[in-house]
């Protein structure tokens, strides 16, 4: 039996840890928060094209003759998302050697996380940017409004879990999460991993579904 | 804390040489589903696009629902931690697919009956 699982165990009326349930519970509802987005996205598709460009795949001319080409950037957005499914990767990989009490290799897993989550961020803000220097804004049309509210709203969530997984790379750099705190580690996995499946969900739906 | 670890938390991760893997067929997916998009809709698409076109969002949905559920099963660990977690987490999910389903259905007739009325 490893020194993890002791650590984990609690006197609760589970048998399991009750920061770690409660991370789950919390991941559950976040599942409803970010179904509302899509949903808003997807029920808004239908009837976007009917107001003014531009719009992430369609070339469209307003009456006034001004055209708007399609404005989403594939490959930047594919490296965003190879990069975060990586990240997932890479954390995991930080929590075994934390578990196993591997300081440099939990750093070294760790900080490659971290470049991911913040090239992840950067990409957006790029991303962002670039849209609303073209002409696209929350304000613009309907497909503005929900594309930067959904990914505006993940956005948000990597930002957190940047911050939440620097905080305990500090941590882990002073020495402070010894095998029997991996926990604490893990627990920001859960919430990093979330962000990313929801990722998986929005990348097709947002950027490849015409 | 307890010395005695509960047979309800006990569990153990996989090797990193699994999460290795795991990493690789998600890449994989990813370049696969990109590749899709590329051979049906993308400058170069011929013939064979447009008739993969009825596939296409089938297709693309069944690559982020694997994609999706190794990364729950393996990474987040619900293959080997207690049954609780994947309820607290299967259950919302169901209800949230549920949701979306339902207000696209509802939108899509509401847009039928509006262009029909």
């Amino acid at each position: 039996m490893s020194d993890h699982a002791h650590a984990l165990h609690l006197e609760t009326s589970t048998g399991l840890d009750n920061r770690k349930l409660a991370i789950w519970t919390f991941i559950g509802s976040e599942c409803l928060f970010f179904a509302t987005l899509i949903s808003n996205y997807l029920v808004h598709k239908q009837t976007w094209l009917s107001g003014p460009g531009p719009f992430p795949h369609e070339r469209w001319t307003s009456p006034s003759g001004q055209a708007f080409e399609p404005i989403i950037e594939i490959p930047l957005v594919t490296m965003g998302t190879a990069l975060l499914l990586f990240s997932s990767l890479f954390v995991v990989l930080a929590l075994a050697n934390a578990q196993r009490g591997n300081r440099n290799g939990l750093l070294v897993w760790l900080a490659a996380t971290l470049f991911c989550g913040f090239f992840f961020v950067g990409m957006q803000v790029y991303e962002f940017t670039h849209f609303v220097h073209r002409g696209l804004t929350l304000k613009t049309n309907l497909f503005g409004a929900s594309f930067f509210t959904l990914t505006g709203f993940h956005g948000t969530h990597v930002t957190l879990g940047v911050i939440w997984l620097l905080t305990l790379w500090i941590e882990a750099f002073r020495g402070k999460i010894p095998p029997a705190k991996s926990l604490n580690l893990e627990i920001a996995a859960l919430y990093w991993h979330f962000v990313d499946v929801v990722w998986i969900v929005i990348f097709p739906v947002v950027y490849l579904i015409k | 804390m307890d010395a005695h670890a509960s047979p309800a938390t006990e569990h153990a991760h996989p090797k990193a040489a699994v999460y290795v893997k795991i990493g690789i067929i998600l890449f994989v997916l990813t370049a696969l589903e990109v590749g899709l998009y590329e051979f049906t809709y993308g400058e170069h698409a011929g013939a064979g696009g447009h008739a993969l076109q009825p596939f296409f969002v089938p297709v693309l949905l069944l690559l982020s629902a694997i994609k999706f559920a190794l990364v729950a099963m393996f990474y987040m660990h619900l293959k080997q931690d207690h049954r609780l977690f994947s309820g607290v987490f299967v259950f919302p999910l169901i209800i949230a697919i549920v949701v979306i389903v339902a207000l696209m259905v509802l939108s899509a007739y509401h847009f039928a009956f509006a262009r029909s009325g």
